[in-house]
């Protein structure tokens, strides 16, 4: 059962959102209040933290989940059921490779084998320069131009081993 | 005079580098002080031809590609602004037999017109649906979309005009239409190539749906892997509202209908209709038991209608051209155009709106010229990650939802993903019970547990660790996942793995390439 607001009592109310530093505490707060009117606002509300921060910190759990009258378990449930919503941070870039079918016929298995090898990373894990997350993805809708890549928010299509190590160096240089 | 130069916008276009084109033509006008207007419009749907560059002349659109940055500068010396000849020089665009040979309704404006114009939406029959539905009464607008035959082209293919008539019968505070553009299965692109190509369709269909059942809120709910869409669809919804398209006064005619667009995260399961639902209010995109229909007890438990895409901007048309225009086209009772796309393997890649009745071997070869790589076409799966994966001997089975349903297949939401003969079957068998435990919303355990179980069965086939017994188990499985899961998703994971055991058994009988201990057998 959800419990009013205000029957909860005031000090367990997280106010001071404990664990969050002052720049996300605004972000959260800013995600919040843009979306709290909508209807349905919890997954708005966690894209925007998420395009602000990142990633949403454990710590705006607590926030979220009273400032919705939802419980803490129903915010939670949210982030880890969703594949796209972090808790933690990313490397500077997130590389998305598609591992569905349509890449499959066009090689991505042997992309995916290389681009682990090459960043010597595994699926949800970021390098040890913290320079890239790798993520797999199931489409992206570029089908006919396969195998596919995004970084960030950037499609490659027809990626092979050569085009991937152009797309590292692109990358690289934009976070200079 | 300034001349009018097409670069598409599309994300397969940029994908491919329409982008850096569009810059190196802008850059080298303005060096030349050559005055040229750069649109950049939707795809045509000849993606092996992307970035494809059209030159507006006064003999049509003469089209030249794939144009790559180094080609620019040789397009200018050549006269490409006056059709001038180039190796990549294709000819008038909409003669290339691959555009030509097509029935484009649904997708008529995408690739031709500026995607986010409306003054070039309108010139170009826009709105006049949407115009004639402001003429009508609620159960008229019903009754064509009923007679016209349109099914929906999410996969389903339950007829609209019923889903609609439902709808309009149920009674509740605030009806609502929700468009699933949560176009997660692969090989499928025609949703996106539409709303980043032509958006403002997809709204008139919205609205269109709107007035028919009295709902004045729509959601579009789509998929956060298409960045591209949803620049689109923002920027399309601000001219609606701006132009009184959408708001308190449609059109002028006082009546009301508001649009809002929602971001998924990354679960193929929204795209199931009810954990779509359960997402846009806010929670895990969990399957709910039907009944009661969202019809009825749809989003936050009101009459809801949920169409996909391209049932909605299906519809612009068929109330501007009348229920026959539409229905005359197709065969059975799979009337109207289907956008087919062909995808993986495939030498001409694309979008291929068709009326129904047409083979998969003419799509395959006729269209698609056959695979990417020149070898043989072994398998082709139909209807996304759900399909069946169909041989050469089913390859003259027609586009139509009972014929494909007659050989354990379906159509779904269109998308056609060609493999060569270098393809292993027991893999893509393996894949397809993979990525149903990756995305099962978890709710019944056929799909939950079964698919899990699945790999761990196939991994065994493979590693030749009791191999009939296992082909037994896996068949036995199988069938209870068909008939004991919530949803399609457990329901339909065994149509590829079946139709792989079926049709490519000898993949399933090679010689174990690992020992058992190492895929982690018992």
């Amino acid at each position: 059962m959800r419990r009013a607001a205000e029957q909860i009592p005031l000090k367990v109310l997280p106010q001071g959102a404990p664990g969050l530093s002052p720049e996300q505490r605004s972000a959260v707060r800013a995600a919040l209040d843009a979306n709290l009117g909508a209807a349905g606002a919890l997954l708005p509300i966690l894209h925007a933290v998420q395009d602000a921060l990142g990633y949403v910190p454990e710590a705006a759990v607590p926030v979220i989940a009273h400032d919705l009258n939802l419980s803490r378990a129903e915010v939670h449930g949210m982030l880890s059921f969703y594949h796209y919503f972090r808790t933690q941070p990313s490397g500077n870039h997130i590389i998305y490779l598609c591992r569905a079918e349509a890449c499959q016929s066009m090689g991505a298995r042997e992309l995916e084998a290389h681009v682990r090898q090459r960043l010597g990373v595994d699926f949800h894990e970021t390098t040890a320069d913290g320079e890239f997350t790798l993520e797999p993805v199931y489409c992206l809708g570029n089908c006919a131009c396969a195998p596919s890549i995004m970084v960030d928010k950037t499609l490659h299509g027809r990626v092979d081993a050569e085009r991937f190590e152009a797309l590292l160096v692109e990358a690289a240089e934009a976070s200079k | 005079m300034s001349t009018t130069i097409y670069v598409s916008g599309d994300a397969s276009a940029l994908a491919v580098g329409a982008d850096r084109v569009a810059r190196a033509i802008a850059g080298q006008a303005s060096r030349n002080s050559i005055d040229v207007r750069i649109v950049r419009n939707g795809s045509r749907g000849m993606f092996w031809l992307e970035p494809l560059v059209e030159v507006a002349t006064p003999a049509g659109r003469i089209a030249y590609g794939p144009v790559l940055e180094k080609d620019v500068e040789g397009l200018f010396a050549g006269g490409f602004l006056n059709g001038g000849a180039h190796a990549r020089k294709l000819g008038n665009v909409e003669e290339i037999a691959y555009f030509a040979k097509q029935e484009r309704l649904t997708f008529a404006r995408v690739g031709l017109t500026d995607p986010l114009s409306l003054d070039d939406y309108r010139a170009h029959g826009g709105l006049a649906g949407l115009s004639r539905a402001l003429e009508l009464a609620p159960a008229d607008i019903v009754k064509i979309v009923t007679e016209s035959g349109l099914r929906g082209r999410g996969g389903a293919a339950f007829p609209a005009g019923i889903k609609w008539n439902t709808a309009l019968g149920a009674q509740g505070s605030q009806k609502y239409i929700v468009c699933n553009a949560d176009e997660g299965d692969s090989g499928t692109f025609s949703d996106r190539m539409l709303m980043e190509g032509d958006p403002f369709v997809l709204i008139e269909g919205m609205i269109i749906a709107g007035l028919a059942v009295g709902a004045t809120q729509g959601y579009v709910y789509l998929r956060c892997e298409y960045p591209h869409a949803h620049k689109a669809l923002n920027a399309a919804l601000a001219t609606a509202y701006a132009n009184k398209v959408l708001g308190d006064d449609v059109l002028g005619s006082g009546k009301r209908f508001d649009l809002e667009v929602r971001l998924g995260a990354g679960a193929y399961i929204c795209g199931e209709e009810t954990s779509l639902l359960d997402s846009l209010e806010g929670k895990r995109g969990q399957v709910r038991a039907k009944p009661p229909l969202p019809a009825i007890s749809g989003l936050f438990g009101q009459p809801t209608i949920i169409n996909n895409v391209i049932t909605l901007a299906s519809v612009p048309i068929i109330l501007d051209r009348g229920a026959e225009y539409y229905r005359d086209f197709g065969m059975g009772r799979s009337r109207g155009t289907l956008p087919l796309q062909l995808a993986g393997n495939i030498k001409h890649g694309g979008l291929v709106e068709k009326a129904f009745g047409l083979t998969l071997r003419e799509l395959l070869y006729d269209y698609g010229g056959g695979s990417a790589t020149g070898r043989p076409i072994r398998a082709v799966q139909v209807g996304g990650p759900l399909g069946a994966y169909l041989p050469e001997s089913q390859f003259d089975t027609p586009i139509d939802y009972e014929a494909f349903a007659a050989i354990k297949g379906m159509l779904g939401h269109g998308g056609i993903v060609a493999f060569d003969d270098s393809v292993d079957m027991v893999q893509q068998a393996r894949f397809a019970m993979e990525f149903c435990a990756i995305e099962s919303c978890g709710k019944c355990t056929p799909c939950r547990i079964g698919s899990t179980r699945g790999v761990e069965v196939i991994d065994r086939i493979i590693a030749d660790h009791s191999r009939a017994m296992n082909t037994t188990l896996l068949r036995d499985l199988c069938d209870t996942m068909i008939n004991g899961s919530l949803c399609a998703l457990g329901g339909l994971t065994p149509f590829p793995v079946l139709s792989a055991l079926e049709h490519f058994p000898e993949d399933f009988s090679r010689e174990a390439p690992l020992p058992l201990s190492a895929v982690g057998g018992g």
